[in-house]
C-alpha cells in the first residue's frame, strides 16, 4: 500500500515536471503546427537568466522567475518575427533541422555568458522544507511544482477554451487564409501564442531544475524527453499533453521502483507503442 | 450483360455523415458513363470507394465477377481500376518521361528491381513515346512536371493513368482548372480512348459530358436520382431544377 | 567527362587524404566511414522520402554486431561487414514494419524512440557489451592477408575500398527501376498508389536497404577503431549525420559526401579550438542552408546561374 502510494506520488510529481517543461512545446508545436526542437532553448534562457538574477544580481528566488520568464519572452518575440514566422510554411524536416540549427546557437550563446557549468537557482526557504505526510516526507518543492502543474493545466483550458484569444488562436491554426478574411490579425496572435509557449518553457525550465538540471546542453539532453510527451500526448492538444506526462512519468516511476533496470526501457516501450497504435497520440486530431 | 464493374447497395458513412446511400452501379466495359450532381453529393467519395482509397461501411463492389470490396487501392490498380485524381497528382520534381516511365515500370511490377537502368528497356522506352505522341507531350518530355501549365499537367496524369493499361478508367473531373483553350485536348484524348475500356467521367463541364459520355448518372446527397441517355438527362425537369438550373441559371 | 568528374574528384581527394595526412589517417578513416553512414541517410531521407533522425539504431547494431561476432565467432573483418549490414538491415525492417505506416512528426519520434530503446538494451546488456564501458575487439587481418596497423593504412584503404563499393552500389541503385520509384514515393505517395505500387512494402524495402548501409558503416566503424561504445546509438550521431546531407544536398550521392567531407574538416579543426564557438558556427550554417539554398551547397553553381539546371 505504501509502495503505491510512494509511486503515485513520486509518479505525478516527475509526470509534473515533464508537464510543466513540455508543455510549452505543446503549445508552440501542438496549436501553432511548428516543430519546435529549440523549445529547449528557451527553458535554457529562462534557466540561466534566474541563474543570473540570483548569483549575479542577488535576487530572490520568485523576482529571479518572474526575471526568467519576461527575459526570455523578450528574446523570444523578436525570434518569432524573424525566424519562426519564415518556418511556419515548411515541412516538418525543415523545422526540424532550423529549430536544431537555433538550438545549436542558443547554446553557445549561453556558454558565452555564462559558461558549461551548472546554473542552479538556489531555492527560497519555504519551498526548501520537507513537509511530513504521515507515511513519508516530501520536499515542499515537489508540491509547489504539483500545484503549479495543476494551475498551469487550469489557467491554459480557460485561456483556449474560454476567452476571445482561445476562440481565435483555434480559428488562427485551423485556417489562417479564412481567419484572416474575418479580420482576426493573425500575425499577432502567433506571436502571442508564441511568446506563452517560450513563458511556459522558461517556467518549466527553473520549477524542474531540480530533476532536470540546467546547464548549457540542457536543450540538446532533454530535448527528446520533451519532443516524446508532447507527440505521445498529442499534437495540438494540451490536455494530452497533460495525461502523456504523467501517464509516462508513472509508468517510468512504477518501473524504477519495481524494475529498476527496465525504467528507460518502460519509457520507450510506451512511446512506440502508443505511437504505433495511435500514431496521431492520445488525444490528437486525425490530420 | 458482361460483367466489368458491378456497385450494390454501397454505402459509406464518415462518422453521423452519410456520403454514399445505398448506390447500385454498372460499367460494362466499354461503357462511357458521366456522373454528375451538385457539390457534395457524394462524386468524388464514390470514386474513393471503387478505387479502394476509401473502404466502404456497406455494400459490395465486383469487378469481373471477383468481389473487390475489401482489396486496397494497390491490388485494385493492378487488377485494371485506375483513376485521375481530381486535383492533379503528380511527381512533381520528376520529368514527364520519367512520371509515365515509373507507370509503366509499376505495372510491369519492376519496382524492386535493383540492378538495373530504370531507363534501359528500349520497350519501355517505346510505349512511353507512344503515349506521348498521342497526347501530344513529346515537346515536353524532358521538362519537370511542376513547371508545367496546370492544363498540359492533367494531361500528364491522363498518360500516366493510361499507361497502366486500365480496364475501368475514372476521370475525376479531368477539365477542372483547364483554361478553355486546351479542355479540346483532353476530350480529344477521351475520345480516342480504346472502345473496350469502361470509362466513368466524373465532371461539372457540361458540355465536356454532352459530348463524351452515351450515359449519365445524377447523384444528389449520396443517391442515384436517376440514370438515362444525354438526351433523357437534359430534357428532365428534375435534374434541370436540381442541377443544371444551378449551374448555368 | 563530366560525368566521370564527380569519380576523378572523388579518388584524387581520398588519394590526397591518404598522402597529405599520414599521421592523421584515423580521423581520413572516420571521414569515409561518416561518408558511408550519411549515404545511408540519403537513401532513406534524400531518396524515398522518409524523415528519420534515429539511423543511428542501424549503424549501431551493425557496430555490435561485428564486433560481437569477430569476438565469439570469427575475426575476418569482411565476415564482420557482412554481419553487420545484416544486423542494420533486421532491425531496420523489424522497426520498419512498424515505422514505415506512420509519417511526419510522429515518425521522426518514432525513429528517435528505436535508437534509444536500443542505447539501453546495449546499455544493460552490460555482460555482453560492455554498457557504457564500450566493447574493445581486436579484429583479424582483412581477408587474411592484411593486419591493422597502428598508423592506421590498412585502415585507411580498406574504408576506402568498403566507401568505394558502396557508393557503386548506391550509384546503381539510384538508376534503377527501385531507385526510381523511390523517387516517387518521397515525390508523392498518394500517385504510387494509384500507380498501383506497394507504398508500404516499398517503404520498408528502402527503410531495410539504407539500414544495411548503416549497419556496414557502423560495423566499419567498430574495425577501423577496435571499439564500439554506446555513442554509436547516440541521437547525436543521427542529427550530426542529417546536418552534413543537409548541408551538401538531399537525393544526390555526391551532396552526401560533399556535406560529409565539409562538416567533418570544419569540426575538426574548428571544434578543437573552441567547441562552443563551432556549435554557433555550425547552428548558423543549418540556418543559412534551410533558409537559403534549400537544395545543400550542391545546388549552389545552379543557384549562382540563376536557375536550376536539371
Amino acid at each position: 500500500m505504501t509502495l503505491l502510494l510512494n509511486i503515485a506520488l513520486d509518479g505525478i510529481a516527475y509526470g509534473m515536471i515533464l508537464f510543466l517543461v513540455a508543455v510549452g512545446l505543446s503549445v508552440t508545436m501542438g496549436l501553432m503546427r511548428v516543430v519546435n526542437l529549440a523549445h529547449g532553448g528557451f527553458a535554457l534562457m529562462g534557466g540561466a537568466l534566474a541563474h543570473w538574477a540570483g548569483a549575479d544580481l542577488g535576487l530572490g528566488f520568485w523576482p529571479a522567475l518572474a526575471c526568467a520568464i519576461l527575459g526570455t519572452v523578450a528574446l523570444a518575440l523578436p525570434l518569432e518575427r524573424l525566424v519562426y514566422r519564415r518556418i511556419y510554411g515548411f515541412g516538418e524536416l525543415q523545422q526540424v533541422l532550423a529549430t536544431i540549427g537555433l538550438t545549436f546557437i542558443v547554446i553557445a550563446a549561453v556558454n558565452r555568458w555564462q559558461g558549461s557549468a551548472l546554473l542552479p537557482v538556489p531555492l527560497p526557504e519555504t519551498l526548501s522544507r520537507t513537509v511530513d505526510l504521515g507515511f513519508r516526507t516530501l520536499p515542499a518543492h515537489r508540491i509547489a511544482v504539483i500545484l503549479c502543474g495543476l494551475g498551469v493545466i487550469l489557467g491554459l483550458w480557460l485561456l483556449l477554451d474560454r476567452t476571445r484569444f482561445g476562440i481565435r488562436l483555434r480559428a488562427a491554426v485551423d485556417n489562417r487564409a479564412i481567419a484572416s478574411a474575418h479580420g482576426i490579425v493573425t500575425d499577432r496572435i502567433y506571436m502571442a501564442t508564441f511568446g506563452l509557449g517560450a513563458a511556459l518553457a522558461a517556467l518549466g525550465g527553473v520549477l524542474g531544475a531540480e530533476l532536470l538540471p540546467v546547464d548549457a546542453y540542457y536543450p540538446l539532453r532533454y530535448m527528446v524527453l520533451f519532443l516524446m510527451v508532447v507527440a505521445v500526448g498529442g499534437m495540438g492538444s494540451v490536455t494530452g499533453s497533460f495525461a502523456a506526462a504523467l501517464g509516462l512519468g508513472i509508468t517510468e516511476t512504477a518501473a524504477r521502483y519495481l524494475v529498476p533496470d527496465m525504467a528507460t526501457f518502460a519509457f520507450y516501450g510506451i512511446v512506440i507503442l502508443v505511437l504505433a497504435l495511435r500514431p496521431q497520440g492520445l488525444m490528437g486530431r486525425i490530420a | 450483360m458482361t460483367e466489368g464493374l458491378v456497385v450494390r447497395g454501397l454505402s459509406k458513412r464518415f462518422g453521423g455523415l452519410v456520403v454514399s446511400d445505398g448506390l447500385d452501379f454498372d460499367l460494362p466495359p466499354g461503357a462511357r458513363k458521366a456522373l454528375i450532381g451538385p457539390n457534395g453529393a457524394g462524386k468524388s467519395t464514390f470514386a474513393n470507394l471503387v478505387t479502394g482509397i476509401h473502404a466502404p461501411s456497406s455494400g459490395s463492389i465486383r469487378f469481373d465477377g471477383a468481389d473487390i470490396s475489401d482489396m486496397d487501392e494497390t491490388a485494385r490498380v493492378r487488377l485494371g481500376i485506375a483513376k485521375t485524381f481530381q486535383i492533379t497528382t503528380l511527381f512533381t520534381g520528376l520529368t514527364v518521361r520519367e512520371n509515365l516511365r515509373l507507370a509503366v515500370l509499376e505495372r510491369e511490377r519492376r519496382g524492386f528491381r535493383l540492378f538495373c537502368r530504370a531507363d534501359g528497356d528500349p520497350e519501355v522506352e517505346a510505349e512511353i513515346a507512344a503515349l506521348m505522341d498521342q497526347l501530344a507531350l513529346e515537346p515536353l518530355a524532358d521538362r519537370v512536371v511542376e513547371r508545367l501549365a496546370y492544363g498540359q499537367q492533367r494531361l500528364v496524369e491522363l498518360a500516366m493513368t493510361l499507361a497502366l493499361k486500365p480496364r475501368v478508367l475514372i476521370l475525376d473531373e479531368p477539365a477542372a482548372g483547364v483554361p478553355g483553350s486546351e479542355t479540346h485536348l483532353i476530350t480529344d484524348a477521351i475520345e480516342a480512348l480504346p472502345a473496350d475500356l469502361a470509362v466513368l467521367i466524373i465532371e461539372h463541364d457540361m458540355e465536356l459530358v454532352f459530348r463524351v459520355a452515351r450515359s449519365i448518372v445524377v447523384l444528389v446527397a449520396g443517391r442515384i436520382l436517376t440514370e438515362g441517355t444525354p438526351a433523357q438527362i437534359a430534357s428532365d425537369p428534375q435534374v434541370r431544377e436540381l442541377y443544371l438550373g444551378g449551374a448555368h441559371g | 567527362m563530366k560525368r566521370a568528374l564527380p569519380f576523378i574528384l572523388l579518388l584524387a581527394g581520398t588519394a590526397a587524404m591518404y598522402l597529405l595526412m599520414p599521421y592523421n589517417l584515423a580521423f581520413a578513416t572516420r571521414i569515409l566511414v561518416m561518408g558511408i553512414f550519411v549515404l545511408s541517410i540519403d537513401l532513406v531521407l534524400g531518396f524515398a522520402g522518409i524523415a528519420t533522425l534515429g539511423q543511428a539504431a542501424m549503424y549501431g547494431a551493425g557496430a555490435y554486431a561485428a564486433a560481437l561476432f569477430a569476438a565469439h565467432a570469427w575475426a575476418e573483418p569482411v565476415a564482420g561487414l557482412a554481419v553487420g549490414a545484416a544486423a542494420g538491415a533486421v532491425v531496420a525492417l523489424l522497426s520498419g514494419l512498424v515505422l514505415m505506416r506512420a509519417s511526419g512528426l510522429t515518425l521522426i519520434m518514432l525513429t528517435i524512440a528505436v535508437a534509444a530503446l536500443l542505447a539501453e538494451t546495449a546499455n544493460r546488456a552490460r555482460d555482453l557489451t560492455g554498457g557504457a564501458d564500450g566493447l574493445r575487439v581486436a579484429f583479424g587481418p582483412v581477408l587474411g592477408l592484411w593486419e591493422f596497423d597502428f598508423i592506421g593504412q590498412t585502415g585507411f584503404c580498406y574504408a576506402a575500398a568498403v566507401g568505394a563499393c558502396v557508393l557503386g552500389l548506391l550509384a546503381l541503385v539510384a538508376r534503377s527501376p527501385f531507385g526510381l520509384s523511390l523517387r516517387g514515393l518521397q515525390s508523392s505517395p498518394a500517385r504510387m498508389a494509384a500507380i498501383g505500387a506497394p507504398v508500404y512494402p516499398r517503404r520498408v524495402a528502402a527503410y531495410t536497404l539504407g539500414g544495411a548501409i548503416a549497419g556496414i558503416a557502423g560495423a566499419l566503424s567498430a574495425q577501423v577503431a577496435g571499439l564500439v561504445s554506446l555513442e554509436t546509438f547516440s541521437f547525436t550521431l543521427s542529427a550530426e549525420a542529417l546536418v552534413m546531407l543537409i548541408l551538401g544536398g538531399t537525393g544526390r550521392l555526391w551532396g552526401a559526401l560533399l556535406g560529409t567531407v565539409l562538416f567533418m574538416f570544419a569540426h575538426h579543426y574548428a571544434a578543437a579550438a573552441d567547441p562552443f564557438n563551432w556549435l554557433f558556427a555550425i547552428g548558423a550554417l543549418v540556418m543559412v542552408v534551410v533558409f537559403v539554398l534549400p537544395g545543400g551547397l550542391l545546388s549552389l553553381p545552379g543557384a549562382l546561374k540563376g536557375g536550376r539546371h536539371d
